[in-house]
């Protein structure tokens, strides 16, 4: 099929950018997103402009690098993916296709669509780890059974990939989704809780810093996770935030 | 002709690591803090050697050319980790799982190494939890685990389909801790370009910033490489776009050995090629051998009306299916080791049996498990075992929980439901066994210079068994380098901070800055992609699942061919002085370029098939692989200026604990 391409090309940080229009024939149903793109940033090659940056590393969707805003979507128009998994057979022949980075004021653009997400790291350090050093002396890894419910709901919040589409769905490029899931994920384990309270307080401190935006609750977050990350994260990240306002005593 | 001290300690096999480590020299707190170290790589081996390191008090500067700690590869591991826990009761214990890895890895890999792995493996699993890992558990709340290849035993601990991505994460938040402390400081975005060799100590590396394209200087009193294998040289593997050869090879070219380079896993679970515009290859994780059989039709007509669209795979009766592995291997079944799959399906499929249009595919069936697990769930329920409707729904309800994920990857990328008709599978590059070589300290041949996880060579012989991947990269980086580093740093702690302004640095960032200028200055006419496809065709053909004296005679001059015609006719676009995706990948493409050679000579002079090299000169009867013993030994490189003219040095390795036998899966 042939599709026309909208794509935001930006220089660097400081370049104001645009969208650039190119043509593509060729492409199959059967490439990904992504190879796609590798056919476009080939033929640039050949003729000697400078190829369309983006990042991505597995291709298989769960290193959380691929990014993109296609048609006004993160990760495109097909749900529980990302844009690595995307598949061209979810265009028609004759298409036209908008493809924008990851746009948030705490996302600032590198070059085309490559954004700098390492806000997230910096709410991580904040706070989003258990205090245990190795040593190889832990307890016992069955010594605290921990109910099967629990036990899956801290899995389902810990499959955050960290890709970020959550803050660049929100009108208000809010990252309450993404602290959530990792404030509920130790909230459930018995391991996580003993610094419950700290956690949350200082987590959510570090991601009003980073300049993301507040939750008004919209749900956009919960529609385009490429996890399926659950809004049920951020009512039980609200309900610790608050009991720790109230109750923590450092 | 061989000088390679492994520096195996004395004493019975399963006192050897506890007394090593009562005996080997220890840093005081005072002086850790006055110790620098450079870990290059932040997957589960680089991740928790820099989270512990840190934790212990040296000064660790972590580098990932990744944006993010938390992106490396080890992220898309599957299907589990093995810990010799015995939870199940079914016999397992640290000797079994030392014996089993042997055997696994054919004989040909280091038994103290090995014992120590299994004896280390159920702490890896206490940590995990501590830390907050959320493996799976049953409805007891008690850790679950479940089978995989190559083992009689259920040893392995998972997290649904995505073991890896959570054991990461576990590492990745030990390391923020330590980021937060500031005893890690963390280079995102960084590629190492070249090592430093002061006196003949690692004392530095000189990375690239990949945003801004600055070449930096960075100094330490040790280095760790742990920058993962190097299956991209096949051009297509299951490994990430950018994971690279380029750390371990750099530190080849300075000195350090690189073992048994021609070890290759080829996974025998992934998605099939689609067509030209193919950039990588997605794994099935192996668990799904479990509860997936694997089949071919027996009739040739019926492959032919198969690949026409004439025939479904549903409406092959189950007399015409060739369940080949339950047929060969009866004792193990769909659970044999990788290689031993991954061969099968490439003789079906040579033999004319392949499934897809280019008939390289075999099937992965679920129907039977969906069966015997919806009758298993009605019968749970008080329901009726004998309704097709509910027992298919009950059971396909069953397989969702424990390999939804893997299940919903395949259908978004071939557009099929595999929980209505049998997956397309066929083997592809997924793991390297071979790498740097290093000792029992984990210390490569230049002092001061570590290799850990999948970069070096150690744990896996000539074939890795299924989760013990993850395993070996945590022992590294939590349970083994943190003690054996500390041994060499004890000699370093009235050095000072290595300062980066002698000749040695400057000599080594004058190369890099030519590499960089001569790959811009090029100004050929042809793609890095091009180069990287051409030279994965013949890795693939004459270097892959089986090779033979003289096809890899002809590889070795083909990829030299290949090598000379990059330097004349490649093209990289853009500057150096920023982000520059094509110049990174460039860089690696030329050292992918020399690698691939030098995995053809270790080939060529591995005359006996092992794991997974496998050469067609040397094979059984029944067309397994037969073995030799005067191959006994780790082939360990060292570089000469030319990568196939490098020199062997033979590790001999001896058998104390376990008689060495063919190795049987029938």
């Amino acid at each position: 099929m042939k599709l026309k391409l909208k794509i935001w090309r930006q220089k660097n940080a400081q370049d104001k950018g645009k969208m650039v229009d190119y043509d593509i024939e060729g492409v199959s149903g059967d490439m990904s997103f992504l190879e796609m793109l590798d056919v476009l940033n080939n033929q640039l090659i050949g003729k000697d402009e400078d190829p369309v940056a983006f990042d991505h590393d597995c291709r298989e969707g769960i290193c959380g690098s691929c990014s993109l805003f296609i048609n006004g979507e993160a990760h495109g128009p097909d749900r529980l993916i990302t844009t690595c998994q995307l598949h061209m057979r979810k265009f028609k022949d004759g298409d036209t296709v908008y493809i924008e980075p990851f746009r948030a004021g705490a996302f600032p653009v590198i070059k085309d669509l490559v954004v700098d997400r390492s806000a997230l790291d910096r709410i991580q350090q904040a706070g989003g780890y258990v205090s245990v050093n190795t040593s190889g002396n832990t307890q016992d890894a069955n010594a605290i059974p921990v109910p099967k419910s629990d036990a899956d709901k801290a899995f389902d919040a810990a499959t955050c990939i960290g890709c970020g589409a959550c803050v660049a769905s929100c009108k208000n490029a809010s990252a309450m989704l993404f602290v959530a899931a990792k404030v509920s994920q130790f909230a459930l384990l018995p391991q996580g809780k003993i610094e419950a309270k700290r956690r949350v307080l200082n987590m959510v401190e570090q991601m009003d810093k980073e300049g993301f935006g507040s939750c008004t609750n919209t749900g956009a977050c919960e529609a385009e996770c490429p996890k399926g990350i659950s809004l049920e994260n951020i009512a039980r990240m609200n309900r610790e935030y608050l009991s720790a306002s109230f109750t923590a005593n450092e | 002709m061989t000088n390679l001290q492994a520096h195996i300690p004395t004493g019975p096999l399963a006192e050897k690591w506890t007394s090593h480590k009562n005996k080997i020299n220890l840093v005081n707190p005072a002086n850790k803090r006055q110790i620098d170290v450079i870990v290059v790589g932040t997957g589960l081996a680089g991740g928790s050697a820099a989270a512990t390191l840190a934790e212990l008090g040296y000064n660790v500067k972590a580098f990932c050319y990744q944006d993010s700690p938390r992106r490396a590869h080890s992220i898309a591991a599957q299907g589990g980790i093995n810990a010799a826990k015995n939870y199940q009761g079914d016999g397992d214990s640290t000797y079994r799982l030392f014996y089993d890895t042997v055997k696994g890895g054919d004989y040909r890999s280091r038994e103290a190494n090995v014992y120590r792995l299994a004896e280390v493996s159920a702490n890896i699993i206490d940590q995990c939890v501590a830390q907050g890992v959320p493996f799976a558990r049953d409805y007891g709340g008690l850790l679950d685990n479940r089978s995989f290849g190559g083992v009689l035993v259920s040893r392995t601990f998972y997290a649904k389909g995505q073991t890896g991505q959570q054991l990461l994460l576990g590492c990745y938040s030990a390391m923020n801790r330590q980021i937060a402390r500031g005893k890690i400081k963390m280079y995102n975005r960084h590629e190492m370009m070249e090592l430093v060799v002061v006196d003949g100590k690692a004392r530095g590396i000189i990375a690239r910033n990949l945003v801004t394209g600055a070449i930096e200087r960075h100094s330490a009193h040790a280095v760790v490489i742990a920058s993962g294998g190097y299956g991209n040289v096949f051009y297509l593997s299951t490994n990430a776009m950018g994971s690279n050869v380029s750390a371990a090879w750099k530190v080849h070219k300075k000195g350090a050995y690189f073992a048994n380079p021609c070890f290759t896993q080829i996974h025998p679970t992934c998605i099939p090629v689609s067509g030209d515009h193919q950039s990588k290859l997605t794994l099935m994780s192996e668990s799904l051998r479990n509860d997936g059989r694997i089949w071919v039709p027996k009739k040739m007509e019926d492959v032919k009306a198969i690949r026409e669209g004439r025939l479904k795979p549903t409406q092959i009766a189950e007399q015409d299916r060739d369940y080949y592995l339950e047929r060969r291997y009866p004792a193990f079944g769909n659970l044999v080791p990788r290689d031993v799959a991954s061969r099968a399906a490439k003789e079906r499929c040579d033999a004319g049996y392949g499934v897809n249009a280019t008939g390289e595919a075999v099937y992965l069936d679920f129907s039977s498990a969906i069966l015997r697990y919806g009758k298993e769930q009605a019968h749970l329920k008080g329901m009726d075992e004998n309704d097709a409707a509910t027992v298919k729904r009950l059971g396909t309800a069953l397989v969702e929980a424990k390999y939804g994920n893997l299940f919903q990857m395949y259908e978004k990328i071939v557009d099929q439901n595999p929980y209505e008709t049998p997956m397309m599978i066929y083997p592809a590059v997924h793991y390297t066994m071979g790498g740097i070589w290093v000792d029992y300290n984990l210390m490569t041949t230049i002092p001061g210079l570590y290799a850990i996880g999948e970069a070096n060579f150690s744990d896996h012989g000539a074939n890795r068994l299924g989760a013990s991947a993850l395993m070996q990269g945590l022992a590294d980086g939590y349970f083994v380098l943190p003690y054996t580093i500390g041994d060499y740093l004890s000699k370093d702690i009235r050095t000072g901070r290595i300062d980066t302004n002698t000749p040695e640095f400057d000599e080594a960032e004058r190369q890099v800055r030519q590499q960089v200028e001569q790959l811009l200055h090029n100004k050929g006419s042809r793609s890095v992609d091009f180069f990287h496809k051409k030279l994965g065709r013949v890795m693939w053909d004459k270097v892959g699942m089986a090779r033979n004296a003289d096809g890899l005679r002809q590889a070795i001059e083909e990829i030299r061919q290949i090598r000379a015609d990059f330097y004349k006719e490649v093209r990289v676009p853009g500057t150096a002085n920023e982000y520059n995706e094509e110049l990174a990948k460039a860089g690696r493409v030329a050292d992918f370029l020399e690698l691939g050679e030098l995995m053809a000579r270790d080939a060529l002079e591995r005359e006996e098939s092992c794991g997974g090299h496998f050469r067609e000169e040397f094979q059984t009867e029944d067309g397994e692989a037969m073995r030799r013993p005067e191959f006994q030994y780790v082939g360990a490189w060292e570089y000469t200026g030319d990568p196939s003219q490098a020199n062997l040095h033979r590790e001999v390795l001896e058998y104390e604990n376990i008689e060495v036998k063919e190795r049987s899966y029938k």
